[in-house]
């Protein structure tokens, strides 16, 4: 999985190279899907309403002290923190909870929760902020004019606004002085055919596997399955967002 | 009121030539940096005339496409430009294309218009090994360079 | 009733006229500057941050667009409702709110992330946006405030001037709606999320508009050597009054039923008891400052015809209501976001669970002062330049 997983466009390239006639998707191991399209310009398919991507984050696996899926998060799209917690990006953060009247003690990631029907897409004057036909909830920076209503109206607190301007940034996630960001469930993966997002692949790699990407929309996908099987919750189910993130054990 | 038409006219005329020359200057001029990838290269992923003309438009329908619906690896694509035709420095690091006499920055500080891209797009190839997405298959400038696919990267 | 004339306000000294718009013009000069840093840098160099992501700035454009739909309602009263002591200062009414609400977009615009993208917020709309909604609301203003101003001015348009007054009555209600409806509308901050912030206000742009009318009227005339009837100074200052309470009516129903509901008892707590700076802002600002002091200059029979206790509580009418948009705007985003409830936050990544801090920087003061500048010297060039106030405004001697 590992060679695998941090080396597909490799793959995908020799692949592509050869003359390709058939069109498709060809899957070369769990996790990894590449799509080829018959035509010579490699464009993909994009995202489709066939799938709606998600995750069950299960609370318990969530280890207290570790921090591997932020790291991940951060390297995977550049986010260089500068010392000021108050203004540096945080697409994901660690939270620990206590619950005030028993005191169980619970730890889980906070991201982006991709609603069904996010406020921050309501309030964005300028269609910015905008759903994918595959559920990913994201932010248009080029006609972000950086108001930050949609972080007034996230419930989540799951955006960050660039207080700085910043240079070299990675391809995977340009992003710019003034524009509003936010977890992108690793779009740049999910086009390319894989199927881990970054902070899954961190804490995979560390042994707690607590986070589960997928598809919600596959019966038969693994986390449609978890997710029939064992009771899950929304964080602020109250508000009817039907979130695509979904929390085991909380 | 015909002799001011008239004298319109000559005017026109004369603006269009003095354009004409001018935009044969720039056109003959070859303004693709030394020692980046796209100075062994025959032309551009269109011919230069129309890329010149038109790049603009041809990375603001692929960054809809991208952002909004997910397709990538299209024939137009910023980061392609960019691996390309990046020029490599003397120290031997990748020089941003935004700055002075590189291949972005050259003709948009002629032309006055700021290439706002690089806000937030980087403005050198970026090698590291774990990126997916955005980059097209190398392996159409293969039988020109004749590298092999992907030399550079992973 | 002997006829009005109107001219232009010329100030006694033409000194004392370039050098207060100087000062204005300093004063613009400090803010686009600022403006000019914060973007620069980005805006890590001022108090805002992820936490608190509408700051100062914010309160001063809020306080002066919600000013400016107010400042028009002297107009309203004039040509909509019939109050023939009124209409002579109709003129002024609306050259007051175009001015006062250019000055707060304009910090609401420099405020911006990418304030050169203007273009795109006038050309992509998304109508499900209240904020989208505002950006037509705001930049319909002006343009129906403008044509209401000619037929007020011009006598060959003047038969338009009531369906135009009209129009622009129920489209500075709908302006103030909207702008309330901006914290309405937000349902993940239990600060917001409540429908009486809408007609809330409009109520606070009825009182802090025509606090801003009667004071700079009040200059305005000792600045031009013109008198003003205490009749028409006493109309206005118990319409203020009306206001006022009103204010207070909204401020006790909207906290009342927060305090009812029980998942609200953490933001209430946090603003009428241990908010800090907050909590003496909504005590001390706003209700001491903001409501009773006023009440008591406006009612009190001590002060019955003085003028000093009109302008000193459209004063303290505009201080407080300040206070109150700062404790709505910040005070409701320095108070945390619940998203567990039951339980609390022990450990978090991105400060969840805690109340945020935020200290106003320089610039961002210096870019909301220079709103308020922006507003008092187009009023100042505007009343120069057209005829907006009758020669005298004494009261008619019927």
């Amino acid at each position: 999985m590992s060679k695998k997983g941090d080396q597909p466009s490799m793959e995908r390239r020799q692949f592509i190279g050869g003359t390709i006639a058939a069109a498709g998707a060809l899957t070369i191991a769990p996790g990894v899907i590449l799509h080829a399209v018959a035509d010579t310009d490699q464009r993909t398919e994009g995202a489709s309403s066939e799938h709606r991507w998600g995750m069950v984050i299960d609370a318990n696996k969530c280890a207290d002290g570790c921090t591997a899926c932020v790291e991940a998060c951060n390297t995977e799209h550049s986010l260089t923190g500068l010392g000021r917690p108050e203004t540096d990006a945080a697409w994901i953060r660690t939270v620990k909870l206590k619950d005030k009247q028993t005191g169980n003690i619970s730890r889980l990631p906070v991201m982006c929760q991709h609603c069904e029907h996010p406020p921050c897409v309501d309030v964005c004057p300028t269609n910015a902020s905008f759903k994918r036909a595959d559920g990913v909830v994201l932010v248009d920076r080029h006609t972000c004019i950086g108001c930050r209503y949609c972080m007034m109206a996230c419930p989540y607190k799951a955006r960050s606004f660039i207080h700085e301007a910043l240079s070299d940034q990675s391809v995977n996630a340009p992003r710019g002085k003034g524009c509003v960001e936010s977890c992108t469930l690793c779009v740049h993966r999910i086009d390319e055919g894989v199927m881990q997002t970054a902070c899954q692949e961190a804490c995979e790699k560390d042994g707690h596997a607590a986070i589960l990407f997928g598809d919600l929309k596959d019966p038969n996908s693994e986390i449609s399955q978890v997710l029939k099987k064992y009771n899950s919750v929304q964080i602020r189910g109250d508000l009817e967002l039907n979130t695509g993130v979904r929390y085991r054990n909380l | 009121m015909r002799s001011s038409l008239i004298s319109n006219r000559y005017l026109i005329i004369l603006l269009a030539g003095l354009l004409l020359s001018a935009m044969q200057a720039f056109g003959e001029s070859a303004f693709v940096t030394k020692g980046s990838k796209a100075a062994s290269l025959d032309n551009c992923v269109a011919p230069t005339d129309v890329m010149r003309r038109n790049h603009m438009d041809f990375l603001k329908h692929g960054r809809d496409d991208t952002v909004r619906d997910g397709v990538r690896g299209l024939e137009y694509s910023l980061s392609e430009c960019i691996d390309c035709h990046a020029s490599t420095g003397r120290s031997g690091k990748a020089m941003p294309v935004d700055a002075e006499g590189e291949f972005c920055q050259e003709c948009h500080g002629y032309v006055a218009v700021s290439p706002a891209c690089f806000q937030c797009h980087r403005t050198t190839p970026e090698k590291m090994g774990n990126n997916y997405g955005y980059h097209k298959d190398e392996s159409f400038f293969v039988e020109s360079t004749s590298q092999p696919a992907g030399i550079q990267r992973d | 009733m002997s006829k009005m004339y109107y001219r232009e306000l010329y100030c006694g000294s033409p000194i004392r006229f370039w050098s207060g718009l100087a000062l204005l013009g300093a004063f613009i000069v400090i803010g686009l500057g600022s403006a000019y840093y914060m973007e620069h840098n980005g805006h890590w160099v001022t108090g805002m941050s992820n936490q608190i992501v509408w700051g100062l700035p914010h309160v001063f454009a809020i306080f002066l667009i919600v000013a400016a739909s107010g400042a028009l309602n002297v107009a309203s009263i004039g040509s909509v409702f019939g109050g023939p002591l009124y209409k002579p200062l109709g003129r002024y009414s609306g050259l007051l709110a175009i001015g006062l609400l250019a000055g707060g977009l304009m910090v609401l615009v420099l405020d911006l992330g990418r304030p050169d993208r203007l273009i795109v917020a006038m050309t992509e709309y998304n109508f499900k946006s209240i904020f989208a909604w505002n950006v037509i609301l705001y930049s319909g203003f002006f343009a129906i405030v403008g044509v209401y101003l000619w037929t007020m001015m011009d006598r060959s348009v003047s038969k338009f001037n009531r369906p135009v007054g009209f129009a622009a009555f129920f489209w500075r209600i709908a302006l103030t709606t909207g702008t309330g409806s901006i914290f309405g509308f937000l349902v993940a901050r239990e600060a917001y999320d409540a429908a009486i912030m809408a007609p809330m206000f409009v109520i606070m742009s009825f009182s802090y508009g025509l606090a801003f009318f009667i004071i700079t009227l009040i200059t305005a005339y000792i600045w031009g050597d013109r008198e003003i009837g205490d009749l028409r100074l006493t109309r206005l200052k118990n319409l203020l009054g009306v206001f006022v309470g009103a204010v207070l009516y909204f401020t006790l129903a909207y906290n009342i039923t927060n305090l009812y509901i029980t998942q609200h008892h953490g933001i209430e707590r946090f603003v009428l008891l241990d908010g800090g700076i907050y909590t003496q802002m909504f005590w001390i600002g706003q209700i001491l400052i903001g409501s009773v002091l006023p009440l008591f200059l406006i009612y009190s029979p001590a002060f019955e015809k003085s003028r000093w206790a009109i302008a000193a509580a459209s004063i303290a009418v505009l201080i407080g209501g300040f206070f109150q948009i700062y404790v709505i705007v910040i005070g409701g985003q320095a108070y945390p976001m619940n998203l567990f409830p039951g339980k609390e936050v022990v450990e978090s990544g991105f400060f969840d669970g805690v109340v945020a801090s935020y200290t106003p920087t320089f610039p961002e003061a210096a870019l909301g002062v220079a709103g308020i500048a922006v507003a008092l010297a187009m009023v100042a060039v505007g009343a120069r330049v057209f005829k907006v106030f009758p020669e005298t405004l004494e009261d008619p001697n019927s």
